[in-house]
Order: structure tokens, then C-alpha cells, then sequence
């Protein structure tokens, strides 16, 4: 992580650049964005921070319900809330 | 989906934490091909994720394990499609990897419990925030109250100030008798009152008050404050983010679907580490919530059993079982007090993946009759987080684990049976 090469990617349309190392949840809270919207419509965002609950979970490159804390950002990667 | 060539290993390791990865080496240098699974970015578990500084106990293993000859598996088990095969996705697909020993190093998640506000975002779990902190979650200057149960509290708040967090105060649902008994009871393990201190000095001036919980996390979209109760008296206090979890509980589905036996909630293990199960061993966390030094010791004994090494495996004897002491003293220590369990309201969720509200579980007969009737527990973490608050507010006991142990895509599935033209999706199986 304290490499430091700079990973650039979108997050809800919107470019994003983060450390190597940056796992997409810490990506799309750095971007200010929630993770998913629950069936009730409530937003979520982690919770056990460690692949248990799916809180996290996002779509990356049109894949939808993809565990955000256990999947590290990638260069060009596109991340959108799971809806 | 892939299928991918079957792998065959000697020893099969599955977690790759202090006791999966000391396990893996133990075996390994005892020259058996030896694979060790894990499903996070990298080996180390929870408690050394991120964790690189050189001749740290981390990187020592770490470097040990990397030259031990054990090949590291990227996925996740979800399957035993027969004896001594287990089946594991992958990013690239699934595996199938048999083995002549199993070693089940499956870890520990924590505990959470339902109140209002706690699906708010920004609050997690107190190892959630700092595997979080671990991933590259910027938190200078941020509030954060830290609250629940547990020795996590002290280790994970002076852990975020040193990241330059503001920790307004640490709440601990055990009383000051419990923890005091638990203080003296450290005084016979001089490491853990060393480490105690060290903690105590890197915490600081926060404050830290026993016989306190949260009642609710307050915000529209984020948390934006949280009401305690402390030593029964409501405080509101402004943060950022709430860290709370209440202690940990073990990963035993794989066990459960493996058929060993559990005791008291824990994989029952006899002296060498095996289960009730031929050739399936268990170490670390799922036999009993120790801490790493107890995981790293029973996982040289397990390694050392499973390559066949008895009688080193009998010196380690001593040594696990003054830090099994100290694994019985936290559960007598942390143990959950009953007013926990009148936090829910009757519109708090508590199945968080199918949005259950509270008012629509208490009046159901048990654990199967909430998920035919409500959907608790049928979402993608197969009831992992919320039967584990249920099992404590209604005293549900959860059925038998059923797989796959956890949701893969059904091309996973469809690849074994040679249809490969279903969508990716989502599929849950798990407890019946």
C-alpha cells in the first residue's frame, strides 16, 4: 500500500484515483458513494469489512454483486452502485 | 466459468490467518505438498492484513510460509462434492482440490447486534473499520466512537489514533467487576499485561467507560451521532464513524457441512488438533476464541500432527494450554448482559440483506419459521450476521449448513454439470 503508484478508475461515471492497494470498498468511500441500495431502498456500505456480509457489494465492469472489501482496485476499472 | 485442473495435495489448509498459515508451514517443511486457500487479497487473516513491516511476527511467517513450498489458493471453498474433495471458486474459476488431510483454520467474524440506525452507512464492525483503515480508508481527523465488547475495542481504538483518528470515547458493555477480574487475570500471562499496558498507554486520554452500550446511531444517510447509554444515563455524541462489534463468534459452517462435531458453540479437538472427523483437523479461532498467539501455537500442532510429527507436536502442549486460560477468561469476561436485548425497536432491521424488521421476527417460533416466513437469513450472507443476533435476542438455534456455504455464481454450478449458458447471477444456498 505504500507503494504509492496512483490507480485511476470510475466510480459511478465519475473518475477516481486511488493508491495501489485500495480495495473498491475504500474506493467508493474515498468517492463519497454508497455501496448499494437494499431492497427496502435504505444505502449501505461495509460492515465486517472482510467478505462475510455483502454489505459491500458493488457491480465491477457490469459483473453486479461483486464483494467490494475483498477485491482490489485495478487501473481502468469501472465500479457503480449496486442497485 | 473455468474449470480448472484438479489439484492434489497432501495437506490441505483451508484460511489463511496465524493458524492456517502456521499450519501450512509446520507441514510443508516437513516436506508434504501442502495447498493453503484463502479468500482475501492476500495471506495474514484479519488480524496482520497489511502487515508488511519487515521483522515483524507478520512478515516473519509471512516469509516463512513462502518458502515452506506451500502453494496459496485464491478462493473460496463452497462445496464437498465427495471424500476428501472439496470445491473452491476462484477469480478463474472453480477448483477442485483433493486432499489425504484437511486443516480447518476458518477464523472468526464478529458479532453484531440490531439497533436503531446501525444499517446506517459509515457504521461498522470495530475489526470492519480497521480491516477498512488496513485497505486504504483515509481517517485523520475523523470521529470515531468505538463501542461494543471485547479486547478489540482498546487494540483497534489506539490503532486508529495512531492513524490519526479522534476516539471521543470507547464504550464496553462489561462491567468494571468482569473487567478487573479479567485484569488480574492477566497478571499471570506477563505478554498479555505488557501488550495491555502498551494499549492502555496508546489509547491515552480517551475515555473509556465500562457498562456502556449504544442504543442508537443517529444521521439521514451517514451516521452522524451516536445516543449511548452509559452507566444507564443517555449521551448523544457527534462522530464521523461507529465502530461496534460485540466480541467474535468462529467460522464453523465448513465444519458443520464437514460433519464435525461443536461443542459449546466451538469444533470440538482432541489434543493433536483432530476433529470427530477422520483426517479433518481444526485450529485457531473455530476451537475457541484465543487471539493470535494461541492460533499461531495451534496451528504448529496441527501442522506437526497432520504431517505425522506427534512428538513435536506434544512439546506445544504446555504452551497452548496457559493461552487456552486466557481464551476461557474472554468468554467469561465479554459475555453478552440480557439488556442488549431490548435495543431493537420494533421498525430496526435486523436481517439486513432482506430489510426484516424487528417487529416482524419476535413472534416467530424459531430460526426456520423466520425464514419461511420473513426471508431472514435467506440473503447472500446465508444469516451469518443476523443469526448470530437472533440466536442472541430469541434464543434461535440455526439448522444444519447446507451448500454451497456461500453464494456463488451459478455458472460455478452450471460448469459442473456441463451447461454453461446460464447468466451470472447470484444464487444462495446455507442453512436449511
Amino acid at each position: 500500500m505504500h507503494m504509492c503508484s496512483q490507480i485511476t478508475m470510475t466510480v459511478n461515471g465519475a473518475p477516481i484515483v486511488v493508491p495501489s492497494g485500495t480495495t473498491v470498498a475504500v474506493a467508493m468511500a474515498i468517492a463519497g458513494q454508497i455501496c448499494r441500495t437494499s431492497v427496502s431502498g435504505e444505502p449501505r456500505g461495509p460492515l465486517c469489512g472482510m467478505g462475510i456480509c455483502f454489505e459491500c457489494r458493488v457491480v465491477i465492469d457490469g459483473k453486479p454483486h461483486r464483494p467490494g472489501c475483498q477485491i482490489l482496485c485495478k487501473q481502468g476499472m469501472d465500479v457503480k452502485t449496486d442497485e | 466459468m473455468n474449470r480448472q485442473p484438479r489439484q492434489q495435495f497432501d495437506v490441505l489448509v483451508v484460511g489463511g490467518g496465524p493458524a492456517g498459515m502456521a499450519a501450512a508451514v509446520r507441514a510443508a517443511e516437513s516436506g508434504h505438498r501442502v495447498g493453503i486457500i484463502d479468500d482475501n487479497p492476500a495471506v495474514g487473516g484479519q488480524i496482520w492484513r497489511g502487515e508488511s513491516e519487515a521483522g515483524s511476527e507478520a512478515s516473519k511467517w509471512i516469509e516463512r510460509l513462502q518458502s515452506s513450498g506451500a502453494i496459496v489458493l485464491r478462493s473460496r471453498v463452497f462445496q464437498q462434492p465427495g471424500q476428501r474433495i472439496l470445491l473452491a471458486e476462484g477469480d478463474d474459476g472453480i477448483w477442485e482440490l483433493s486432499f489425504e488431510k484437511l486443516i480447518l483454520a476458518t477464523g472468526a467474524r464478529e458479532r453484531f447486534l440490531p439497533f436503531p440506525g446501525w444499517t446506517l452507512p459509515n457504521v461498522m464492525g470495530v475489526g470492519g473499520l480497521q480491516a477498512m483503515v488496513k485497505s486504504g480508508l483515509p481517517i485523520r481527523g475523523k470521529r470515531i466512537v468505538v463501542a461494543g465488547t471485547g479486547p478489540l475495542l482498546l487494540a483497534v481504538a489506539a490503532y486508529l489514533r495512531q492513524h490519526g483518528a479522534a476516539i471521543p470515547i470507547i464504550c464496553e458493555q462489561a462491567s468494571w467487576r468482569k473487567l478487573a477480574r479479567f485484569s488480574a487475570a492477566l497478571l499471570a500471562q506477563p505478554g498479555k499485561l505488557l501488550q495491555g499496558l502498551q494499549l492502555k498507554r496508546e489509547v491515552g486520554e480517551t475515555r473509556f467507560s465500562a457498562n456502556s452500550w449504544p442504543v442508537a446511531a443517529n444521521g439521514r444517510t451517514t451516521v452522524e451521532s451516536v445516543t449511548i447509554s452509559r452507566s444507564g444515563k443517555p449521551e448523544t455524541i457527534p462522530c464521523d464513524y461507529l465502530a461496534c462489534g460485540f466480541h467474535l463468534v468462529p467460522n464453523i459452517e465448513l465444519p458443520l457441512l464437514l460433519g464435525c462435531q461443536i461443542q459449546n458453540g466451538y469444533v470440538r479437538v482432541d489434543d493433536f488438533q483432530r476433529t470427530s472427523v477422520a483426517e479433518v483437523f481444526c485450529a485457531g479461532e473455530p476451537t475457541g476464541i484465543g487471539g493470535v498467539e494461541l492460533s499461531l501455537v495451534e496451528g504448529e500442532i496441527v501442522g506437526l500432527s497432520a504431517a505425522g510429527r506427534i512428538a513435536e507436536a506434544s512439546k506445544l502442549f504446555g504452551r497452548r494450554e496457559k493461552l487456552r486460560r486466557f481464551a476461557r477468561s474472554l468468554d467469561r469476561t465479554f459475555r453478552l448482559r440480557s439488556e442488549l436485548r431490548s435495543l431493537p425497536q420494533p421498525e430496526t432491521i435486523v436481517c439486513r440483506c432482506e430489510d426484516v424488521y424487528y417487529s416482524r421476527l419476535r413472534d416467530q417460533s424459531g430460526w426456520r419459521a423466520a425464514k419461511l416466513q420473513t426471508r431472514c437469513g435467506m440473503g447472500p450472507c446465508q444469516g451469518r450476521i443476523c443469526g448470530l443476533a437472533t440466536e442472541f435476542l430469541f434464543d434461535w438455534k440455526p439448522d444444519s449448513v447446507r451448500p454451497p456455504i456461500f453464494p456463488v455464481r451459478v455458472k460455478s454450478l452450471s460448469g459442473l454439470t456441463g451447461d454453461s449458458n446460464l447468466e451470472l447471477c447470484e444464487i444462495t444456498g446455507g442453512r436449511s
